[in-house]
């Protein structure tokens, strides 16, 4: 017998071939390459103050970085303090929104409920912060003296110099982490309605027909077939919805009233973030101050891509599970 | 072998009308308007006499947990505990949402309305802000500037994201392997880079490093930076969906990989490209962050992106409402309405081109030919019947035979009416 030997096929690339990987390849290496030089580019800049301060970094609460005395350790948890109010708000708003859009919505408003949805999350940050600045931070006051009397007990509803006064002045509430994570909340709530709308929509109709046809009701379908299948996108979303939260920069600034000491009162006026921070001290740094303030961009940084990366892993591992 | 079939009459079984699944009954309505009823009564009694909280936002909270504690009594009177739980799942799923479009959309209107107060100002649009004082009216002074710097910015920051993003999109796609899937997860992690981030990495490059003084194209660098990897996610994602069988064939046909994906994915994409495209500059457009660390401020007007600092609308707005004086607040707001104006009207562009496929467009053209046809037989009617009653009426110029003339085209045109409404009803 003749043996069977597989013909060796030979890819003969002409010139065309070989220009178009060259161009596809050295793209993706360009994106590659200013993506790593971000983190690369800030760490050099920050090396300075970083090798100045050493570890007090992670632990000073004070930004003076001319008297060598600076540190985020006030700042980061401001951020973090920030991005929770506004993701414990956002989630059972996008959650809400989400199992709205993709199990009660009438058919015809579907499509364009959703587009608004992705409308909403290409408005600029600036006009958000013109909102919370001059029109909730005034109706909300109400709302958190509320909280701080009714729970006042707990500490972080705690508000320092509030007394029942009638005639005293609101300005303890104002400028506060709870009003800057209410207008971040907003911000992140598209973005979190959309991924999880999406996970949600991926159910399968099996499922859920089963569960309607056995005699569930609505409430009995979503809460056996959709929220499990959704898990993943619900939990993904809402990391992505924090690496929003933890970054966002303008809204926040026009809102708070900066301080740079762990401030764990959320309803009292005074608040801080990495952000904030920068686009506040960037205009009268010095070589120095500039380099601590790249610091600090680079612990942003990294905090948002340690957010992000496992957001998306969740993200990426419920579709795959979900479509099998 | 022969099978009988029983055949029963089919007018016997369609008397019974179909049984109504999930039409509303009385009692539904019933207990809603009552549980609305009963929580505004309830809130005002508390908010006349004992107040708890002030204020419009809490007399709503108030009213809707009053409403839904009401609800669900009502509910619970005729249904067992399971539709309960239903139905205050069904209501809170359903103020969750109108919540959250009411407030967005109140966002935008908000800027809009408080803009109007700037917008009527023609000057507004034609001048720049360098005479202009904090003090002067809103007929002094304008955003000129402001529009010039994020024209010319964005367009930079396409020059350099376009090329670039589409090239990794298709590098991306086309080009598989372990090296590919890296730079793909690195590109998904960059898509939520704080935008602050992008402005600190080009100050530290292009000005502290190469020397580049604040300007526009610092900006321009920062704002790319941002944009590249939202347009890399969003084209990578269209070309996906590009038949793989249309691009082997074009490949069988002896095609080699440039011309296929010139001549074939590309254009197959397009419209998806686009949208992935304007996206990208809508969110690129908005961003204050990178430009305020990169570009510096001027009041002056700036058209050269290469030598001094160059505003942009997103940072115009920042600064102008920075001031306490209203008229400078009022500039701000006339600023941020159009700045959501542009970028509204990009995204429904987007939305059009994107949502255009290759059945939509022929069913498009073949309905604009339809009602082209339409319009010519209607015109033709039209002159047919005048140029009919046309003579008629000149010949006779009694009052009365002429109102009958008239009656008769009146007439006419209702016929006509009528048969194209029914034509178009039918379609």
């Amino acid at each position: 017998m003749n043996d069977d030997k597989p013909r060796s096929l030979k890819m003969v690339s002409d010139s065309g071939d070989v220009v178009y990987r060259t161009v596809a390849r050295t793209g993706g290496i360009i994106v590659l390459v200013i993506m790593t030089a971000i983190g690369v580019f800030l760490g050099f800049r920050a090396s300075q103050a970083l090798g100045e301060a050493g570890l007090s970094f992670f632990w000073t609460q004070a930004w003076e970085p001319d008297a060598n005395n600076f540190g985020i350790a006030a700042v980061l948890i401001g951020t973090f303090i920030i991005a929770l109010v506004a993701v414990t708000i956002a989630l059972p708003l996008s959650l809400g929104t989400a199992l709205y859009i993709s199990e009660y919505a009438p058919r015809g408003l579907k499509q364009s409920l959703i587009t608004l949805v992705d409308l909403m999350a290409a408005i600029p940050s600036v006009v958000f912060g013109l909102w919370g600045f001059f029109s909730l931070q005034g109706n909300i006051i109400d709302i958190a003296k509320w909280i701080s009397r009714t729970f006042g007990w707990i500490p972080i509803f705690a508000v320092d110099g509030f007394s029942d006064d009638p005639l005293s002045s609101d300005t303890v509430f104002t400028a506060s982490s709870f009003i800057a994570g209410i207008v971040v909340a907003l911000m992140i709530t598209p973005i979190m309605t959309s991924i999880m709308r999406e996970v949600f929509s991926q159910a399968p109709v099996g499922e859920r027909e089963g569960a309607l046809g056995l005699g569930a009701t609505m409430w009995g379908m979503i809460r056996s077939v959709v929220l499990p299948f959704g898990k993943g996108g619900i939990i993904g979303g809402t990391m992505l919805g924090l690496g929003r939260a933890l970054g966002e920069t303008i809204a926040v600034y026009m809102i708070i009233s900066p301080v740079f000491s762990i401030q764990p009162h959320i309803l009292q006026s005074g608040a801080s973030s990495i952000s904030s921070l920068i686009a506040l001290k960037y205009g009268e740094a010095t070589t120095f101050g500039m380099s601590a303030l790249m610091a600090a961009g680079l612990a942003l940084f990294f905090v948002t891509l340690v957010v992000n990366f496992g957001a998306s892993a969740i993200v990426a591992r419920s579709r795959s599970g979900a479509s099998s | 072998m022969t099978t009988v079939v029983n055949v029963t009459a089919p007018d016997e079984t369609s008397k019974d009308s179909p049984r109504r699944i999930g039409a509303l009954r009385i009692s539904d309505v019933l207990s809603l308007v009552g549980a609305v009823v009963a929580s505004i009564s309830m809130t005002s009694i508390i908010y006349i006499y004992l107040a708890p909280v002030g204020g419009v936002v809490g007399y709503f909270a108030t009213a809707y947990v009053l409403f839904l504690v009401a609800y669900a009594l009502l509910v619970s009177f005729d249904e067992n505990m399971t539709t309960v739980r239903d139905r205050m799942v069904l209501v809170a799923v359903h103020s969750l949402a109108a919540t959250v479009f009411v407030t967005l959309v109140f966002v935008v209107v908000f800027a809009l309305v408080r803009g109007a107060e700037a917008l009527p100002h023609l000057n507004f649009f034609t001048q720049d802000m360098s005479l202009a004082g904090p003090l002067d009216p809103l007929s002094d002074g304008g955003i000129i500037h402001a529009i010039t710097g994020t024209l010319i910015q964005i367009s930079i920051a396409l020059a350099i994201t376009i090329p670039l993003g589409l090239t990794t999109a298709i590098f991306l796609n086309e080009i598989p392997g372990a090296f590919t899937r890296f730079v793909r997860t690195i590109v998904e992690a960059m898509t939520a880079l704080p935008s602050i981030v992008s402005g600190l990495f080009i100050y530290a490059t292009a000005i502290l490093m190469f020397g580049l003084n604040k300007s526009g194209l610092a900006a321009a660098l920062a704002i790319s930076v941002m944009m590249l990897p939202i347009m890399i996610r969003a084209a990578d994602v269209v070309l996906r969906l590009v038949p793989s069988t249309l691009k082997e064939a074009s490949l069988g046909l002896g095609a080699n990989n440039w011309n296929t994906m010139w001549r074939v994915t590309l254009p197959t994409a397009r419209s998806g490209l686009v949208t992935a495209i304007i996206l990208a500059t809508a969110r690129g457009i908005g961003e204050t962050s990178p430009v305020l660390l990169t570009s510096g401020f001027t009041a002056a007007f700036n058209a050269d992106p290469l030598h001094g600092p160059m505003v942009s609308l997103p940072l115009a707005i920042f600064q102008f409402v920075k001031s306490p004086e209203p008229t400078m607040i009022a500039r701000g707001f006339g600023t941020a309405a159009v700045l959501m104006i542009i970028v509204v009207s990009l995204f429904l562009v987007a939305r059009a081109i994107g949502g255009q496929t290759v059945a939509k467009k022929v069913k498009a053209r073949e309905r604009r030919e339809q009602w082209k046809r339409d319009v010519r037989e209607i015109y033709h009617a039209i002159a047919a019947t005048l140029a009919k009653t046309d003579g008629r009426v000149r010949n006779n110029l009694s009052s009365a035979s002429r109102r009958k003339a008239l009656l008769r085209i009146r007439q006419q045109l209702a016929y006509i009416r009528s048969r194209f409404r029914s034509k178009g009803n039918k379609r």
